[in-house]
Parts: structure tokens; C-alpha cells; sequence
């Protein structure tokens, strides 16, 4: 049965569009698929090979200004900056790691907060090429319902879990095992740890800026303070995975369910303001003293707390 | 025929001397034993062999080709593999994923790793806990996890930090049974240890380290009979 999962899964959500949903709902669902798109990234990175990042947001945002910049500088469709992205945001993503990727641990975690801080002041200031605070603004997006979009993301989503379900069973996804277990063990195994984590790096920058990208065509506006966020990008990709469940297949789609959800709940409520930073934080360190593997990690663990299955002894 | 030359390396941290101009050789398909008091440089020695620290000076020969300043993953490369005094298993790995990893090195396809895998824990006996997470190994069988581990990367040469520290008799008696299949397998065995019973019975010969310095080389026999070594041990007469 469980092997049908995401056969089933992908037929809910191809005839998803055509239930009927209302374009805010519809709206919802496109977010979800690129938020899942970019937690399956950031897991690729920091779940299966232990380099935790908390500076995702460089590679959305490069993703997102690869595609403004050709329509806003070379006037082409910033479609074409989804198959560009890959390109450039690789390239960003080998640098940045020939950098951060000397560092271990916490030491890694904060180079990468710097990296992504770095891109953002970058865009402010750099107005001649990224328009600088104003941001950039499409005329026209080229559709106005939200379907093709929706297949657009859903067929990126799509393509990366197949592509992470791959890469995890194979020898690379092994080595990346090995090195989030100790380092130095993976190395004296033989295991050439600089070039496998900068494979995880890159492989993962090139996922997320091409959710960027998508960003651009789809929201038609970026502005720095959105594309590089702290918060709004790089924690909460954190956030995603590890309340679905750090290094497990579906724990980025779990978690971008529940946060994309909690996120417009929140928002809802105008009176909380700022305030929804603090729930996300309370989230965070309830899910880590309580669930440490996430919600697909510990599974079995909210089961039987709640008197479901098998109790072992 | 030496598979191994170790010439004049010295490891210096500081003005600390932790290894200083040691040389031997170690033989085709024979176990070398290394002993010495604690804090004589033994696995500094090992580090500066297996790559994890450069060698200040000196020279370090394998198969023929110099390996001095080489990185550990590129020595492994090479035929070389170690073991880890503090055993240092892959945690939330299971024993065979554990060895599959390190098995990737030399497969060219899962099927093949796979294979490697099962063969190497069959060999140390590990097989029936194949399934079970690193973490929640005994010390013995983690230390034989270890050699497994290390096994799997297909060695030429088995560089062993210690591996019979800390095992009761019956888990030591598999161990030594082990190592000498080891050997028999034709792979050459370099090992570090404390146990004086073990490494007297097991070793074709031995070098003897203290304060960083190599001051006997021989045969057991020779060894147990040697005055430096009895001095260093016990103190001068």
C-alpha cells in the first residue's frame, strides 16, 4: 500500500485545479509546492548531509533576480530565467562554498546567515542592476488564472522528489550520510568529504533558485527585503523541514502543509502583527523538544500518543 | 617486499616533538605491532600515516608512491584504511548501511556494494546484526564495526588504533581470531595496541615507541628480551 502513496498523491493534486477551487485556495497550493520544492532542497543539504543552512534565502533570491534581470535588463520573457537560474545559481552556490564550506557545525550555520545577508545588501545597493529597494515589477504576467502555474510548480515538485528519491538511495546519497554522521570517519572511508558536500551545496542551491525564479514569474514583484529574507526565506525553510521531519521523502511537503497553513492563519488575525514571529518560534521549540525527528520522523511516536497502533514493548 | 616505508617522519605541534625521526618498514602480509608507554606518539604516528596530519618531516611510501601530505580520503583511495581508538561508528546508520557506505568506495554499482557489504560482515561476524542502528552496538561489536567498516574500502594495508581495548575475554578471543583471518586474506595488518598478551602472540614483529622515538624493532621474542624496551616500561633498574 505504501508504495502507491505517491502514485495517489500526484493524481489528487493533477486533478486538484479542476475542483473548483476559489483562486485564494488555489493561490495556497501554488505556495505550498514551491515551499515543499524548497525544503526538499535545503533537506538535501542539511538534513541528508548535516551542513545546516540558514541562508537559503541567497539562493532564492538569486534564483528570483536571475529571471527579473533578463526581463527587466535583456527584455525577455523571465521564464527563460528557470533554466538560467540552474546555471547561475550553481555557479553562486560553488563560490559560496568554497567559502562556508571550510567551516563545520555552528561555524557553517553562520556563514551561510552571513551569505544570504551578504546577497541581500547586495540588491539594495547594486541599483543599476537590480533596481535597488524599488525591486522589480513585471507589466504583465503572462497568465491570470492560477492553473499553469500550478502545473508549473506542481512539475518542479514533482521532478525533485523523484530526483531526491534518486540521489538519497544512491552511493552520493550514502556519502552525504556519512559525513552528516562524522566527518572525519567519512574522510579516513575514503569519502572525498569537500567535493560531496560541495555537490550537496550546489545540487540544492540550483533546486531552490529555481523556486525563485518561478517566485518572479509567479508573484511578478520582488523586492530585496523579499527575496533574500532572513525570516521569510531562509528560517522558515528551516522551519518547514524540521517540523515535517528532517532527512525523511515527504517531511519538506508535511511541513510546508502545516506552515503555509499556520502562515495564513496567522496572518489572518491583523491584530497579532510582528506577534506571528514568536508563534513560529514557540512551534520551533516545541517540535524540537517533543518530536526532534519532525512529524514523518516520529510518526509512530504521535501514534501512540494518541492510543493509535501497535504499542511496543 | 615492504608495502609500506616510513622514513624519517617527524610530527611536530609547537616545540612538542610528538613524533621525531621514525623509520621502519612494514612487510607484505605480515602484522606489525606498535607499542609504546602512553603519550609515546602512537597515534600521532597513525594520524601522520593515514593523512589526518601533515608530517613536518620525513617521507611516507605506499605500494611505491609517496603519500606524505596526502588527504586521508585519497590514501584511503590508495589501499590504506584505519580504525578509530575512540570508535566512531555512523550513528543513526544501521550496522549494513554502515558498511555499504564505506563498501561505495570501490563498487561500482549498489548491487556490488551490497555484496561487499554482506561479505565483510559476514567475515567479522556481524551479519545477524545487520539491521540494527550503530548507536546501540555493544563496544565490542562496535569495534568490529570499526574493522568492518574499514575492511569494506577494499584495503591493502589495515592500520588497527587499538582495537582490542576494552573487551572481556570472549569478545578479545573474536577479535584476535578475526585479525588473523585478516591476514590470511592477504591483506597487511599495522595495529596499535596496550594488550601486551595479544600483540606478543599476534605480531611477526614489533617497533616500540617512546617520547616520540623509535627504540626497538624485532620480533617478539626479541622484544620482551630487550633492555630499552623493559627500561621504558618499567623504569630504569
Amino acid at each position: 500500500m505504501k508504495k502507491y502513496y505517491p502514485f495517489i498523491t500526484l493524481a489528487l493534486l493533477l486533478v486538484l485545479p479542476m475542483l473548483g477551487f476559489s483562486t485564494y485556495v488555489m493561490h495556497i497550493f501554488i505556495l505550498l509546492l514551491m515551499w515543499a520544492t524548497i525544503g526538499m532542497a535545503w533537506n538535501l543539504l542539511s538534513g541528508y548531509c548535516g551542513q545546516v543552512s540558514f541562508g537559503h534565502a541567497a539562493f532564492f533570491g538569486i534564483g528570483a533576480y536571475t529571471a527579473g534581470i533578463l526581463y527587466s535588463k535583456a527584455g525577455v520573457s523571465p521564464w527563460f530565467g528557470l533554466p538560467l537560474s540552474v546555471f547561475v545559481v550553481g555557479v553562486f552556490a560553488f563560490i559560496i562554498g568554497l567559502i562556508v564550506l571550510r567551516l563545520r557545525g555552528p561555524f557553517f550555520a553562520l556563514a551561510t546567515l552571513a551569505s544570504g545577508e551578504v546577497f541581500r545588501v547586495s540588491a539594495e545597493n547594486m541599483e543599476w542592476l537590480t533596481s535597488g529597494t524599488l525591486g522589480i515589477m513585471l507589466q504583465k504576467r503572462l497568465w491570470v488564472s492560477k492553473e499553469p502555474y500550478y502545473y508549473i510548480i506542481l512539475a518542479i515538485a514533482v521532478t525533485t522528489f523523484i530526483l531526491m528519491k534518486y540521489l538519497v538511495a544512491s552511493k552520493l546519497g550514502y556519502f552525504f550520510v556519512a559525513i552528516r554522521e562524522d566527518q572525519d570517519a567519512a574522510e579516513s572511508m575514503g569519502i572525498n568529504t569537500t567535493l560531496y558536500k560541495t555537490i550537496a551545496l550546489v545540487v540544492s542551491g540550483m533546486i531552490t533558485g529555481v523556486a525563485g525564479a518561478f517566485y518572479m514569474n509567479y508573484m511578478g514583484y520582488i523586492d530585496p527585503h523579499i527575496v533574500f529574507a532572513l525570516h521569510d526565506v531562509s528560517i522558515i525553510t528551516i522551519m518547514i523541514v524540521m517540523v515535517g521531519g528532517v532527512a525523511t521523502q515527504w517531511g519538506p511537503f508535511v511541513g510546508a502543509v502545516i506552515m503555509v497553513m499556520l502562515q495564513e492563519a496567522v496572518r489572518s488575525i491583523g491584530s497579532l502583527g510582528a506577534l506571528h514571529q514568536a508563534i513560529f518560534g514557540l512551534l520551533l521549540i516545541f517540535i524540537i523538544i517533543f518530536l526532534p525527528n519532525g512529524i514523518v520522523g516520529d510518526f509512530r511516536k504521535i501514534k501512540r500518543f494518541f492510543g493509535l497502533g501497535r504499542v511496543r514493548a | 617486499m615492504s608495502i609500506l616505508q616510513v622514513k624519517e617522519v617527524s610530527k611536530f605541534f609547537g616545540g612538542l616533538a610528538a613524533v621525531s625521526g621514525v623509520s621502519f618498514d612494514v612487510n607484505e602480509n605480515e602484522i606489525l605491532g606498535i607499542i609504546g608507554p602512553n603519550g609515546a606518539g602512537k597515534t600521532t604516528l597513525f594520524n601522520v600515516i593515514n593523512g589526518f596530519y601533515k608530517p613536518s618531516k620525513g617521507e611516507i611510501i605506499l605500494n611505491g608512491k609517496s603519500i606524505g601530505g596526502k588527504k586521508p580520503h585519497e590514501i584511503c583511495k590508495a589501499g590504506m584504511a584505519r580504525t578509530f581508538q575512540i570508535v566512531r561508528p555512523l550513528r543513526r546508520l544501521s550496522v549494513f548501511d554502515n558498511v555499504l557506505a564505506s563498501a561505495f568506495l570501490r563498487a561500482k554499482s549498489k548491487a556490488e556494494a551490497e555484496e561487499i557489504a554482506t561479505e565483510v560482515l559476514k567475515f567479522t561476524d556481524l551479519y545477524e546484526d545487520r539491521d540494527i542502528l550503530s548507536k546501540g552496538l555493544p563496544l565490542g561489536k562496535r569495534k568490529r564495526l570499526e574493522i568492518a567498516r574499514a575492511l569494506a574500502t577494499r584495503p591493502k594495508l589495515l592500520l588497527l588504533d587499538e582495537s582490542f581495548a576494552g573487551l572481556n575475554p570472549a569478545e578479545l578471543d573474536k577479535s584476535i581470531e578475526i585479525i588473523r583471518n585478516i591476514k590470511k586474506s592477504g591483506i597487511t595488518v599495522m595495529i596499535i595496541e596496550h594488550h601486551m598478551k595479544v600483540i606478543m602472540s599476534i605480531s611477526d614483529r614489533i617497533v616500540v615507541l617512546t617520547y616520540g622515538q623509535k627504540i626497538a624493532e624485532g620480533t617478539p621474542d626479541e622484544i620482551r628480551h630487550n633492555q630499552q624496551v623493559i627500561e621504558a616500561y618499567l623504569g630504569e633498574a
